[in-house]
């Protein structure tokens, strides 16, 4: 009986191993390959953050910008955290020539993750891509 | 029992109350002891109605053959030489106009863009409250709540809307601009709030001062020390279309 309660823990072990190991594997993979944008992968190689933990952007970065954006349409509050145009400055990204490649454009940090969540991204429409020519 | 009035007339005298109750309980909460002035609100705080921005054009000192503020105007908000759609289209937020006097022939040009009116009919008619007058009294429109329908157009009687008709790419980060909405001079409002500490210029009205001739002046109309305040007090001036009593916050001279 006990042999075999150890075999089936065994069991359980190697399948939950096998399991969560690529998974943690797939999650780092996603962090490396990601176009954070250059401001942005200046500030992770300092160690410093977005303005929220990471895992709070992922999930409910909408939620900050659209809270944000009522405030600046409706009651002219401008600050610099959650506004989109802030976003944008850090995490776009240049190409060889030192011009900025939109950031809905295929590979870029808006468009990249969107793509991946089949969420479609319209922001775009009517918000300036790239910041203000330099 | 007072006498019950229609829902489009607005009760002045209830809005002068509110504004002065809100703005002396604004001004306690604020900082106590400490009076800020019109031209420096922090980012992080919200428009008052203790600010009334304006401006004043003096039709005398503008040249007809002179386009600075409109061309300013353009670069600022990226709507100067739109390369899509059919120029009768293309959006507008200034533009000058000329009155001739057939009598006389004398010409007079001035500038006409939003005008900023205390009781705006754009906000009046529009159906989703995406036409709105800010507390400092820019008159603005929500373009994440207009639905297109072009009523305020219809109802401003200055013809200082425009509607866009095509898809717009490298629009300019501090003004968004989108097909099926309408949109209208901002008055700034960006420069404005976020000028902190300093005297705000619009576009248009720096370029008048550079380029031009110096014949738009912008200010906070409820400042009474101000530049446009002291020149509204002391020399005759006029709103175009009074009789409308719109209470708008562009004034013109010489017109």
């Amino acid at each position: 009986m006990m042999q075999q309660v150890r075999y089936v823990l065994l069991a359980v072990a190697v399948l939950l191993g096998g399991w969560i190991v690529p998974t943690q594997q797939a999650a780092a993979d996603i962090d490396e390959d990601i176009a954070l944008g250059a401001k942005a992968s200046a500030a992770k190689e300092r160690g410093e953050g977005c303005v929220e933990p990471t895992e709070v952007m992922r999930s409910q970065h909408m939620k900050f910008l659209l809270h944000h954006r009522d405030e600046t349409v409706l009651f002219g509050i401008r600050t610099k955290k959650y506004s989109l145009k802030n976003c944008i400055s850090c995490h776009v990204s240049e190409d060889q020539a030192g011009n900025y490649i939109r950031i809905n454009s295929e590979g870029q940090f808006c468009q990249e993750c969107h793509e991946e969540a089949a969420v479609h991204l319209d922001c775009f429409q009517c918000h300036a891509t790239t910041p203000r020519k330099k | 029992m007072s006498k019950p009035t229609s829902n489009d007339a607005p009760d002045f005298a209830r809005r002068a109350f509110v504004a002065k109750a809100t703005t002396a309980a604004g001004a306690a909460v604020v900082a106590p002891g400490l009076v800020v002035t019109a031209f420096a609100k922090p980012a992080d705080q919200p428009v008052s109605a203790k600010t009334r921005w304006g401006m004043l054009i003096d039709a005398a000192k503008c040249a007809a053959d002179c386009t600075a503020c409109v061309d300013s105007c353009g670069d600022q908000h990226g709507w100067r030489d739109e390369s899509v759609g059919r120029p009768e289209q293309h959006a507008q937020w200034i533009r000058k106009v000329g009155l001739r006097d057939t009598a006389t022939g004398h010409v007079t040009s001035v500038p006409v863009m939003c005008q900023h009116c205390e009781t705006a009919p754009c906000a009046d008619v529009c159906p989703t409250g995406a036409s709105y007058r800010r507390p400092d009294g820019i008159v603005l429109v929500n373009m994440h709540t207009c639905i297109g329908c072009r009523y305020c157009m219809m109802a401003c009687p200055y013809k200082a809307r425009s509607f866009v008709h095509q898809t717009l790419t490298d629009q300019l980060p501090d003004t968004p601009r989108g097909k099926g909405c309408v949109e209208s001079c901002n008055l700034c409002a960006t420069l404005i709030d976020e000028s902190s500490g300093t005297a705000p210029q619009t576009a248009c009205s720096a370029a008048c001062q550079k380029d031009g001739n110096g014949a738009i002046v912008f200010g906070d109309l409820n400042d009474p020390n101000s530049e446009i305040s002291q020149r509204l007090k002391k020399e005759p001036s006029e709103q175009l279309r009074a009789d409308l009593g719109l209470n708008t916050g562009v004034r013109y001279q010489h017109v």
